[in-house]
């Protein structure tokens, strides 16, 4: 904790940053001021657009081109950094202050060994060179728990998972032990038990050199769990600021509450995501503790599945290659090419107005899965029955011009990249309408999509609008109205809200909850956020290396699981714990985890 | 890394035998009767007619010529050519090495214009340098090669009178170098003949400019492009908040990145001078293969054609190789996907 009496190692005041666009200028960041003192963890805490990235690029002088400093100042140990030369800069970038980012695999040169990656840094920074260089980026790699190091080094950022990478990214910020490290969403985009690790590791380097870390992040449960401090940040400014426990056990802003409210946590009913002034109608409320619309035992589930089983096959080799001319590298397997089994043996039922819950970590299957039962792909083995009709052998080819295809439909995980830039949400949402239903007549279609609008409470004035004139939260209601607009009776949702802001994803979850009862779908829920699952869905898988490894009821599997894997996850998932009944944050997390009990993964 | 270079040199194969059967196949198509053309007198009889299609295999069917076409070509013999009397194959061996050195010399000037010009528009976006780059590309891509090249002479030979006259690759009083590679410059240079080398140089000059000037456009705009696509990526943000020099941000991080597309571009763009060279050496009276083809192409000598094809379609196959290789060799990713 920061002492009063210390002053800070970085201060930040009236920070004031602004965007030249062709809109005219934009206020990035207004007014920020906070100070980070040694040895600590402060989370910034914000959702996109809340000028948290903004304020780190602007501590390290890294602004894009458009953006101005209106006033402010930004002090590192008693010195100015605003108005720093480029080459002074320079030398406090990667030895002073460094940086970590998202999505550590396009961070690292794509081109470079993370080795000569990470020398390059020592290079800059220190008087090593060569050999000794060298020395250090495995001992760089080693300190932060990447296994046989020596090889490692070698390596490029292709050939290592999204961990390992920002390890190894980390290894690079902190080759030159500086003093305050900038995390800009370090874990974004990687499993739960991975984040764990890399969080944990954090704090471990954190606690072992005496560094300063600022932490970026939407995730409210990772900084109530990791952080010292936490700001929260909202259009540009600071909310609210305080010791971890006070925000979370006391917050005053309403912002701040809205936020806290958003985040799925130990919630009861999904509506509770919704600040109470802002909820809507979702139509009657259901209870956590109520059971599932119990499908009676005669009915006939909408989805069974047995047996299901996807291979992909690795490397085709040309058979001239493997028979003549590499004989004696590749007879083994020179009739039958190298297979990945990415779902293996699956089954399972989804039953009328049933939302089956499907999580995993990258990797598991579970893509595989929602497409092989959204027909996307031909399963190698098994039967996918959808209303007791077999539809596992069909081609998805000409499954897709069936009139079957209506009945199930998928809702792509990232709104923004799933929708066909060159067409307005009018034509996308018309689209299935067109080729399923062979709509003819423009009113008839008009009046099909303005309902549809109302059902998933898309503003029709902006139906003319293309995908990036809409925003997040807009682009995903276009996506689930697209699926919807054919009355399907099986919608498989592949992460629907996980590129959404806790905020926007608590509207469109219960959006789609509310749909769900109006409309009698049927919901196979894919998705990594254990917490929106246990809200969501009556029932849950558990997959992992294509299997499932564990299926119950949602009020069983989170009180009670049964795999060590699920109990894995459970246990990953960032809490947020504060008052009440709860001890209040403690060193206890701190001291085991600066003791050195940090899960080293394998390999 | 060695699968990788096994994979690619049989990717090839194919293209080669396609090659070969379509050369093959343009010389059944073209008009005319070669039996009547060969014969010796003007109005040939019945049975001469005959008897130059049966020499020449012509009354065989058309998988048996191909066969024979197929065998010729391993013993390396690609006809003879009428309009010289000498073998196709010794007429391409003596004039590739002026076609291709005109070529390589032209590529590499453009190169060395280009990648700067692009790095530095791309670095400066929106600055004197960066209109400078948008100027070049548009002169070069709206001038055609022969235009560029009479306008070139008349001002530096005619006018200015610093540029040797538009004829051959070396001046006519000095005696050539001894045939090595037969690219002059290097003949020269190894033989220590310094005049020819000074001769040959000074005749390459205006030609491998006005084939430069052609394909600067693509090449600073591919590294334009490119390179602004790779400044704004994630890893040179990294790079740069790890506070590394610049030289070392825009050129191991950002621009060797960036040179993976200006490679493929350069690929194009070299088979692009090897098929369009015909226009520049005529201008400059440079004896290459393209000059060559085109004489036999007006006396409708087929066997020349038919050659010059093949040959052309050879260097493209190994430019392509070598682009795939160098690709390889730059990407780690691409050795490992192949």
């Amino acid at each position: 904790m920061l002492k009063r009496s210390d002053p800070p190692l970085l201060s930040i005041d009236g920070l004031a940053v602004e965007f030249d666009t062709p809109h005219g200028r934009v206020r990035a960041l207004d007014h920020v001021s906070f100070d980070i003192g040694a040895a600590e963890i402060v989370g910034i805490v914000g959702e996109s657009g809340s000028g948290k990235s903004v304020t780190a690029y602007s501590i390290l002088g890294l602004l894009p081109r458009q953006a101005r400093v209106r006033s402010g100042s930004v002090t590192y140990l008693g010195r100015s950094l605003l108005g720093l030369r480029e080459s002074e800069l320079k030398a406090i970038r990667g030895s002073e202050i460094s940086m970590v980012f998202q999505s550590p695999q396009t961070a690292l040169n794509p081109i470079r060994p993370v080795g000569a990656q990470i020398s390059d840094v020592l290079r800059a920074h220190s008087p090593l060179r060569g050999r000794d260089a060298d020395r250090r980026a495995v001992e760089a790699l080693d300190a932060v728990h990447i296994q046989a190091a020596e090889r490692r080094v070698h390596a490029y950022p292709f050939e290592m998972s999204g961990g390992m990478c920002q390890r190894s990214l980390i290894a690079m910020a902190l080759a030159c032990t500086p003093r305050l490290l900038l995390a800009d969403e370090p874990t974004t985009g990687l499993d739960v038990t991975t984040q764990k690790a890399i969080m944990e590791l954090l704090v471990e380097l954190n606690r072992s050199r005496g560094m300063s870390t600022m932490f970026i992040t939407h995730d409210l449960g990772l900084a109530a769990q990791y952080c010292d401090r936490v700001i929260i940040m909202e259009r540009g400014r600071v909310v609210e600021h305080g010791p971890t426990a006070q925000i979370f056990s006391r917050p005053q802003h309403v912002y701040t509450r809205k936020l806290l409210s958003a985040t799925p946590q130990g919630h009861d009913r999904l509506t509770d995501l919704i600040p109470a002034s802002e909820r809507q109608d979702f139509g009657p409320v259901r209870q956590r503790s109520e059971a599932a619309p119990a499908p009676g035992p005669v009915k006939e589930p909408v989805l069974s599945v047995q047996g299901l089983t996807h291979d992909y096959v690795l490397q085709k080799q040309p058979r001239i290659l493997s028979n003549f001319i590499l004989p004696w590298r590749s007879r083994p397997n020179a009739t039958t090419p190298a297979l990945f089994r990415a779902v293996d043996d699956l089954s399972f039922e989804v039953h009328h107005g049933e939302c089956v819950g499907l999580v995993g970590e990258s990797g598991s299957g579970k893509t595989t899965t929602s497409r092989l039962i959204a027909k996307l792909v031909k399963p190698s083995a098994g039967s996918i029955r959808l209303h007791g009709e077999e539809i596992a052998d069909a081609d998805p080819r000409s499954f897709a011009r069936s009139a079957k295809r209506r009945l199930i439909q998928i809702v792509f995980q990232d709104p923004a990249s799933s929708l066909d830039p060159r067409r307005t949400a009018f034509e996308a949402i018309a689209d299935p309408l067109l080729r399923l239903e062979r709509l003819k007549g423009s009113e008839e279609l008009e009046r099909r999509i303005h309902g549809i609008c109302d059902l998933v409470e898309f503003p029709k004035e902006l139906l003319g609008r293309y995908p990036h004139q809409l925003s997040g939260g807009q682009k995903a209601r276009v996506g689930i109205g697209r699926a919807i607009s054919v009355n399907p009776a099986l919608v498989v949702l592949d992460e629907p809200t996980s590129a959404l802001d806790v905020s926007v994803q608590a509207v469109v979850l219960n959006q789609l909850d509310k749909l769900k009862r109006a409309l009698g779908l049927s919901y196979l829920f894919v998705s990594h956020d254990l917490n929106i699952v246990r809200l969501m869905c009556d029932r849950v898988m558990v997959m992992k290396g294509g299997q499932i490894v564990e299926q119950a009821t949602v009020a069983d599997l989170f009180s009670r699981p049964q795999h060590a894997y699920t109990k894995a996850l459970l246990d990953a998932i960032p809490r947020i714990e504060f008052g009440g009944a709860q001890a209040p944050f403690s060193g206890f997390e701190r001291s085991r985890l600066s003791a050195g009990a940090v899960a080293v993964p394998r390999n | 890394m060695l699968t990788f270079l096994v994979r690619r040199l049989l990717a090839a194969v194919p293209a080669i035998c396609t090659l070969v059967v379509a050369t093959f196949l343009i010389m059944r198509v073209l008009p005319g009767d070669p039996a009547a053309f060969f014969a010796s007198g003007p109005v040939p009889t019945a049975e001469e007619t005959a008897y130059v299609r049966q020499k020449l295999g012509l009354d065989r069917t058309v998988p048996e010529q191909l066969l024979i076409y197929v065998k010729d070509i391993a013993r390396a013999d690609l006809g003879m050519s009428f309009t010289t009397g000498r073998p196709v194959l010794t007429e391409l061996r003596e004039r590739l090495p002026a076609s291709l050195e005109l070529a390589v010399t032209a590529l590499l000037l453009a190169l060395a214009i280009s990648i700067p010009l692009g790095v530095m528009a791309a670095i400066w976006r929106g600055s004197p340098v960066d209109h400078l780059a948008r100027v070049v590309s548009s002169i070069g891509v709206s001038m055609p090669t022969f235009v560029t090249g009479l306008l070139l002479t008349y001002v530096f030979f005619l006018w200015l009178g610093l540029a040797p006259e538009p004829v051959d690759r070396i001046d006519m009083f000095t005696a050539p170098p001894p045939r090595l590679t037969g690219f002059l410059l290097i003949d020269s240079s190894l033989s220590g003949r310094w005049d020819a080398l000074q001769s040959a140089a000074g005749r390459l000059v205006l030609p491998s400019i006005t084939m430069a000037i052609f394909v600067l456009s693509p090449l600073t705009r591919m590294t334009r492009s490119s390179m602004l696509g790779v400044l704004s990526s994630d890893f040179v943000r990294t790079a740069r908040a790890m506070g590394l020099s610049d030289v070392t941000v825009y050129i191991r991080y950002a621009l060797r990145n960036a040179l993976l597309p200006v490679l493929t571009t350069m690929g194009i763009v070299f088979s692009t001078m090897l098929g369009s060279n015909v226009l520049v050496e005529r201008v400059f009276g440079w004896p290459g293969i393209g000059s060559f083809a085109l004489n036999a192409l007006l006396a409708s000598d087929y066997a020349p054609v038919q050659g010059f094809v093949l040959l052309m379609g050879l260097l493209l196959v190994t430019v392509n190789l070598a682009i795939d290789i160098a690709y390889g060799l730059a990407d780690p990713r691409a050795r490992r996907g192949a």
